[in-house]
C-alpha cells in the first residue's frame, strides 16, 4: 500500500510540474500586454515601458518561471498586475464565494440524488421509477445556464424572492450571502443531481443482483431490508467516485454560472484576469484549479485502492 | 458519464439488431428526435423561411405570427430561420469535436492497450489524466485568446475534451480482448500486435465507440451552447443556439420567448441523443437492458 | 419611444404592486450607486480605466481645477489663478485649510510632487501627454504654485481638471491604488473586491458641506442583474445604466427617474486609412453612405443616441452639424465603390471590442455593408488584444469604438495613430489650434477641423454615446451628462 501511495504521489508531482510548464508557456504566448491594458489608449510608449519595468515584465522568462513556481511552493503567488494586491489575498476572497457555492451545490445534489435514486431502484419499473428516470433524463439535457436564466426570470424578476445576481459578501451576515447563492446552487445542482441519481439507481440495482444480497433475500429479508442492510453501503462506492468528480467540476466549472449571476468567484476572477492580461493571477488560479482536480482524483484513487486491493497493482 | 471501460464488445449483426431496435422505446424516440433535428438542419442549408442573418430593425421583436412563426429577435431576424440554421452549427461543431476526440483518443487508447503494462501505457494514460485535469472551459478561453473566438475554436476545445474520454473507452474495451481466444489464435499465427489491433481489436470496438460517440454528441451540443453563450464559440452573424440565449438574456423580462425557444431546441436535441445513446447501449448489451 | 410602451405595461404593473417602497420617515443620509465595472485599483493617476474615475473623481480626489456637470472648468484646490499675457505662466493660489484624509496639510509641495510625478521619466500616468507642455513647476510659497509651460496650451486648465491630474499627498501616493487618500468630501472606507466599495463623509472637508454621510458603490456588471437590483431597491441609482432596451420599463414606473444625457463619446467606425482600399477617398465615402445611421441607432441603442457627422460632440461649443454630409444611399455607394474598383464580394475585417454598443452596432453594420457588396467579417476581440492588434499594430480594416476624451480632435493629427490619416492640411490646422488662446478663434478652428474630417470621410461617424441613467425619483443632484468619467456625489441628496 505504501509503495502504491508513493508511486501515485510521484505521478502527482510530475503532473503538477508539467501543468505548471504548460500554464506558464500558454501565458507567455498570449498576445497583449498588461501594461497597455492598464494605461489605455492615451498612453505614451515611454509610459508603457516604465510600467512594464515596474511590473518586472522585462525580465527573462526562465527567471520569472522559477520565481513563480518557488513562490507557489511557499504559498506565495505574487502580486496582481491590475489590482496591486497579493494574488493569495485575491484568491482567498474569491474562494469565499466559489467554495460555499460548490459545497451548497454538492449538498443539494446529494440530498436530491441519493433518495431519488434509491426510490427508483427499490421500486424498479414502477410508475415512480419511470417518472424519476424520465425527469432525470430531462435534467441531464438542460443547459445549466439556461436553467439559471429561467430561475432568475421566475424568482428574481417576477416573484422578487431572491436576488438576480451579485454577492453582498459575508461581512453583511450569512443570510444575505446565502440568499445570493441559492439560485446559482440550484442551477448547478439540477443536472448534477440527475446524473448522480441515475448512477445511484444503477449501482444499487447492480449490487442487488449480487450473490450475497440474493442470499440475504433468500434468508427472508424483504427487498427494502436487503437494500438497507447490504446493498446501500456497497452501492455508495461508485456514487462517491462520481461525487468526487462532480466536486472538482463544481469548483472549476462554475465560470458560466458565476457569469450569469455575476458572482465574484474564482471563475470570474480568471475570466477578468485574462481580459486584463493579469497573467500572474491567471497562472496561479489555473494552477490551483488544476491542482484541485488532480488532488481530488488522487484521493478518489486512494479510496478505491483501500476498498479494492487488486487495484493497487494495476498502476 | 463516460463508460469506464467495462463495456462489452457489441455483437454487431445488422438484421437482428434492426428488429430488436424497432421494439426499443427509447431508441425509437431518440432516433425520431435526432432525425427531425438532422432534417431541419439539412433543410436549412437549402431553404429557410427568411435569411437568418438578414437584419430588419423596423421589424424587430415581433411576436409569433403567420409571417414569422416564432417571431423576430431584437434585430428583426426571423427566429425560426435562426433555430434551423443554428442546428447546423450545433451538429457541425459536435461532429468535428468527436472527430478530433476519436481520431486522437482511440489510437492512443488502442496503443496503450497493445503495450499494456509497459511504459508507453503508463505515459499515455498519465497524459490522459493530465488533459482531463484542465477544465474544458479554460482550454476554450486560452484558445480564444490565442487564435480569436470562433467556430473552429469551439470545435478544438470540445475536441480536446473528447480525447481522454475516447482514449479511456478504447483502452478499457480493448484491454480484456487481448486475453480472448481469437486474439491468442492470431498471435500464434504470427501476426504483429499492430496488425492484431487493426484487424481484430478495432472491429470489436465499433459498437462501444458508437455508443460513446452518441453520448459525446449530446455533450458536445451542450458544450457548444455554453461556449457560444459566454462568447467563446460561434460568432455573429452565424446563428447558434447558445448565442441566441446570450442575446436574449437582457430581453428576458421583455420577450422571454427569445430565451425559451433556443433553450427548448437544445433540450429536445440533447434529450433525443441521450435516449438514442441509452437505446444503443441497451441493444448492445441485453443483460443491461433487462435490468433497466 | 412611446410605441413600445404597449407590451411593456403588463410586467410593470406586476412589478409596482409587488414592491411598493415604504415611505421614508426622514431623509436618508446614504446612497447606493450601481456601477457596471469594478475598477482595477483606485489611483486615477496610474490607470486608464474609466471605472476608477467613476468612484474617486471629485469624491475622494480633487485637482487644482475641476470639470463641472456642464463640462465647464471650475476652481477646486486652486482658489484662483493668473495667466501671463503670453499664456505660458500660470500662477495658482491654493485653497487654505484643505487637508488630506490622513491629516497631512494640502500645500504647494503636494502640487509640485503630483505634477512632477506625472511628468517623470518613470511615470505610469495614463495621460502623461497632458503634462507634456509643462516646462517646470515651482513652489512660490506654501499656498502658491507657478507652472511654466513650453508653449501656450489652450486646454491647460481643462486638462488639469481631469481625473489623471488630481493631487496626491507625497506621504500616501505610493499606496493610492489600494488606500486612496485625497482631499475630497468623501473618505475611502472599504473595498470588498468584486462586490462593493464604501465611502464615508470627510468631516474636515474644506468646501461646502455635503448632504450624505455614506456612499456605497455596488458592482453589478450584468444587465439583467442591474435591472432586478433597481427594481428591488437594492441600489438607489444606476447613473450609467447599461441596457437601453429596458429603459421604457423604468419610464413607466413612477418610482424611477430615467435621464438620457450625453457623454463625450464620439462613436465611430474607424477605417484603416493607410490600407487598401481605404486609402481611396471614394471608398471611405461609399462606406459612409452605405451605413444607415438611423437603423444602427434604433437597433443597437434603442433610439436614444444622437447621430454625429464628424468627430465632435454636439453639446460642445463650436459644433457644426455635418450629419447630412453622407446620407444613406445604397445606389450611390455602390456606384462609388465600382468607380474605385472595389469588386462585389470584397472581404473586410470588422474588429469589435467588447462593449455592447460596438458588438451590437457591428452586427447591424455588417448586414448593411452586405447590401453594397462588402462582406464584413466580424472579429470580436477583448481589450488587451484590441489594444495591441488594432490600436498599436493597425492590423484591421474597420473597427467600432467610442472616443470618450473630450475635444480630442488632435488625435487625427498624431503620427502613427491607428486611423493612419495623414493630412498635412489637418496637421497645420491642429498646430494652429494648440497655440490659439482666443476663444472665438478657437471655435472657428474647431469648425474647420470638423468639416475637414467629414470631407475626407476619415471614419464613419456614427453617434454620440448616450448616458442613460436610472435612479430613484427622490434622489437629487446626480449628473445628467458625463463630460468625463465620474459619479460626482457632492451635490447628491434625498428629497424629504
Amino acid at each position: 500500500m505504501l509503495d502504491f501511495v508513493l508511486r501515485r504521489l510521484a505521478g502527482l508531482a510530475m503532473t503538477l510540474a508539467a501543468a505548471s510548464v504548460v500554464v506558464f508557456l500558454a501565458m507567455e504566448v498570449l498576445p497583449g500586454d498588461p501594461a497597455e491594458v492598464m494605461l489605455g489608449t492615451n498612453a505614451r510608449p515611454d509610459t508603457v515601458a516604465a510600467l512594464r519595468q515596474q511590473m518586472g515584465l522585462n525580465r527573462p522568462a526562465f527567471d520569472r518561471y522559477v520565481e513563480w513556481t518557488t513562490g507557489m511552493l511557499h504559498g506565495e503567488f505574487g502580486t496582481s498586475y491590475t489590482y496591486s494586491t497579493s494574488v493569495r489575498e485575491l484568491v482567498a476572497e474569491r474562494v469565499q464565494v466559489s467554495l460555499p457555492l460548490a459545497l451548497l451545490a454538492l449538498a443539494l445534489t446529494t440530498l436530491i440524488a441519493i433518495p431519488v435514486g434509491a426510490i427508483a431502484a427499490a421500486r424498479r419499473n414502477s410508475a415512480a421509477d419511470l417518472g424519476i428516470m424520465g425527469a432525470t433524463q430531462i435534467g441531464i439535457s438542460v443547459p445549466n445556464f439556461w436553467f439559471a436564466m429561467l430561475l432568475v426570470l421566475l424568482f428574481s424578476i417576477t416573484l422578487r424572492w431572491l436576488p438576480a445576481g451579485g454577492f453582498p459578501g459575508w461581512a453583511a451576515g450569512p443570510w444575505p450571502a446565502l440568499r445570493a447563492l441559492v439560485l446559482p446552487a440550484v442551477a448547478l445542482a439540477l443536472p448534477q443531481a440527475s446524473i448522480l441519481a441515475r448512477v445511484m439507481r444503477s449501482s444499487l440495482l447492480e449490487t442487488l443482483s449480487d450473490d450475497y444480497v440474493r442470499t440475504a433475500r433468500a434468508k427472508g429479508l424483504s427487498a427494502g431490508q436487503a437494500l438497507r442492510r447490504h446493498a446501500l453501503r456497497n452501492a455508495l462506492i461508485p456514487v462517491l467516485t462520481i461525487m468526487g468528480l462532480q466536486f472538482s467540476f463544481l469548483l472549476a466549472g462554475t465560470i458560466i454560472i458565476e457569469n450569469v449571476f455575476y458572482l465574484p468567484g474564482l471563475g470570474r476572477l480568471v475570466f477578468q484576469a485574462i481580459n486584463q492580461r493579469d497573467v500572474i493571477v491567471v497562472k496561479s488560479v489555473v494552477m490551483l484549479l488544476v491542482a484541485s482536480v488532480i488532488l481530488v482524483n488522487f484521493v478518489v484513487d486512494l479510496a478505491y485502492a483501500v476498498v479494492d486491493p487488486r487495484l493497487r497493482k494495476r498502476r | 458519464m463516460s463508460a469506464a471501460g467495462n463495456e462489452p464488445a457489441l455483437s454487431w449483426r445488422p438484421e437482428r439488431f434492426a428488429s430488436r431496435a424497432l421494439r426499443h422505446p427509447s431508441f425509437v424516440a431518440g432516433m425520431a428526435v435526432a432525425a427531425v433535428v438532422a432534417l431541419m438542419a439539412a433543410l436549412s442549408l437549402v431553404w429557410t423561411p427568411y435569411d437568418p442573418t438578414a437584419i430588419d430593425i423596423p421589424g424587430k421583436l415581433r411576436p409569433p405570427s403567420l409571417e414569422h412563426w416564432l417571431g423576430t429577435d431584437q434585430y428583426g431576424r426571423d427566429t425560426l430561420s435562426m433555430i434551423m440554421r443554428g442546428a447546423v452549427t450545433s451538429i457541425a461543431v459536435s461532429f468535428v469535436a468527436i472527430g478530433i476526440g476519436a481520431g486522437v483518443g482511440v489510437p492512443l487508447g488502442l496503443l496503450a492497450a497493445q503495450q499494456r503494462g509497459g511504459g508507453v501505457d503508463q505515459a499515455i494514460m498519465r497524459v490522459n489524466d493530465f488533459i482531463f485535469a484542465f477544465p474544458a472551459l479554460l482550454i476554450a478561453i486560452l484558445l480564444r485568446e490565442l487564435f480569436g473566438p470562433g467556430t473552429l475554436n469551439a470545435m478544438i476545445a470540445i475536441g480536446v475534451f473528447n480525447v481522454p474520454v475516447f482514449a479511456r473507452v478504447a483502452y478499457g474495451a480493448a484491454l480484456p480482448l487481448w486475453t480472448r481466444d481469437f486474439v491468442m489464435a492470431a498471435r500464434t499465427s504470427g501476426k504483429g500486435p499492430t496488425l492484431i489491433t487493426v484487424e481484430h481489436i478495432l472491429p470489436n470496438l465499433v459498437g462501444v465507440l458508437i455508443v460513446q460517440a452518441t453520448i459525446q454528441l449530446s455533450l458536445g451540443i451542450l458544450a457548444e451552447a455554453a461556449l457560444s453563450y459566454i462568447g467563446l464559440g460561434v460568432q455573429p452573424p452565424n446563428p447558434s443556439w447558445g448565442r441566441m440565449l446570450n442575446e436574449a438574456q437582457t430581453l428576458m423580462a421583455l420577450a422571454p420567448r427569445l430565451a425559451l425557444i433556443p433553450g427548448f431546441a437544445i433540450i429536445a436535441t440533447v434529450l433525443g441523443l441521450n435516449l438514442l445513446g441509452d437505446g444503443l447501449r441497451d441493444l448492445a448489451d441485453p443483460r443491461l437492458a433487462r435490468e433497466r | 419611444m412611446l410605441t413600445r410602451r404597449t407590451f411593456v405595461t403588463g410586467s410593470v404593473v406586476v412589478a409596482s404592486t409587488l414592491s411598493a417602497l415604504p415611505a421614508w420617515a426622514a431623509a436618508r443620509k446614504d446612497v447606493i450607486v450601481g456601477v457596471r465595472l469594478e475598477p482595477p485599483h483606485l489611483d486615477p493617476t496610474a490607470g486608464a480605466a474609466a471605472a476608477i474615475g467613476e468612484i474617486v473623481y471629485a469624491n475622494v480626489f480633487e485637482g487644482l481645477t475641476r470639470i463641472d456637470r456642464n463640462a465647464g472648468v471650475k476652481p477646486a484646490l486652486a482658489e484662483k489663478w493668473d495667466i501671463s499675457a503670453d499664456g505660458k505662466t500660470y500662477v495658482f493660489t491654493l485653497r487654505k485649510g484643505a487637508t488630506f484624509h490622513d491629516g497631512a496639510p494640502f500645500t504647494a509641495e503636494a502640487v509640485k510632487f503630483s505634477y512632477d510625478r506625472a511628468r517623470a521619466a518613470d511615470s505610469v500616468n495614463p495621460q502623461k501627454a497632458l503634462f507634456e507642455p509643462i516646462e517646470s513647476v515651482d513652489v512660490v510659497d506654501a499656498n502658491t504654485v507657478k507652472v511654466t509651460l513650453k508653449r501656450p496650451t489652450g486646454l491647460f486648465l481643462w486638462n488639469m481638471g481631469m481625473p489623471a491630474a488630481v493631487i496626491l499627498s507625497p506621504a500616501s501616493a505610493a499606496d493610492a491604488k489600494t488606500k486612496p487618500i485625497g482631499t475630497g468630501p468623501f473618505k475611502f472606507e472599504r473595498w470588498s473586491k468584486g462586490t462593493s466599495l464604501e465611502l464615508t463623509r470627510n468631516p474636515n472637508y474644506w468646501g461646502p458641506a455635503i448632504k450624505l454621510d455614506k456612499a456605497t458603490f455596488k458592482v453589478i456588471g450584468d444587465s439583467q442583474a442591474s435591472f432586478a437590483a433597481l427594481m428591488a431597491g437594492d441600489v438607489d441609482a444606476f447613473p450609467i445604466y447599461p441596457a437601453p432596451e429596458v429603459l421604457d420599463q423604468f419610464r413607466a414606473d413612477p418610482r424611477f427617474k430615467v435621464v438620457v444625457g450625453n457623454t463625450e463619446g464620439k462613436t465611430i467606425m474607424a477605417m484603416n486609412n493607410g490600407r487598401k482600399p481605404f486609402d481611396d477617398i471614394r471608398v471611405r465615402r461609399a462606406i459612409s453612405m452605405a451605413v444607415d445611421r438611423k437603423a444602427v441607432i434604433d437597433g443597437a441603442m434603442y433610439g436614444i443616441a444622437k447621430p454625429i457627422g464628424s468627430h465632435f460632440a454636439p453639446q460642445d461649443p463650436g459644433y457644426v452639424d455635418l450629419t447630412g454630409k453622407y446620407p444613406y444611399d445604397i445606389a450611390k455607394a455602390k456606384a462609388l465603390l465600382k468607380e474605385a474598383g472595389v469588386a462585389e464580394g470584397t472581404k473586410m475585417k470588422l474588429v469589435l471590442p467588447p462593449p455592447e454598443y460596438a458588438r451590437r452596432s457591428g452586427e447591424i453594420i455588417a448586414s448593411q455593408l452586405k447590401k453594397v457588396g462588402i462582406e464584413a467579417e466580424i472579429v470580436p476581440m477583448e481589450w488587451a488584444q484590441w489594444l495591441s492588434d488594432v490600436f498599436k499594430q493597425k492590423n484591421y480594416d474597420l473597427t467600432i469604438i467610442s472616443h470618450v476624451e473630450p475635444l480630442d480632435l488632435d488625435i487625427y493629427a498624431r503620427d502613427d495613430y491607428y486611423f493612419d490619416y495623414k493630412s498635412q492640411a489637418y496637421r497645420a490646422l491642429m498646430a494652429e489650434l494648440s497655440v490659439t488662446l482666443d476663444q472665438a478663434k478657437r471655435l472657428e478652428l474647431y469648425g474647420k477641423a470638423q468639416t475637414m474630417l467629414a470631407d475626407d470621410a476619415v471614419n464613419v461617424f456614427l453617434f454620440l454615446l448616450p448616458k442613460s441613467g436610472v435612479w430613484n425619483a427622490k434622489l437629487k443632484g446626480l449628473w445628467e451628462n458625463v463630460p468625463i468619467p465620474c459619479n460626482d456625489l457632492t451635490e447628491v441628496a434625498w428629497e424629504d
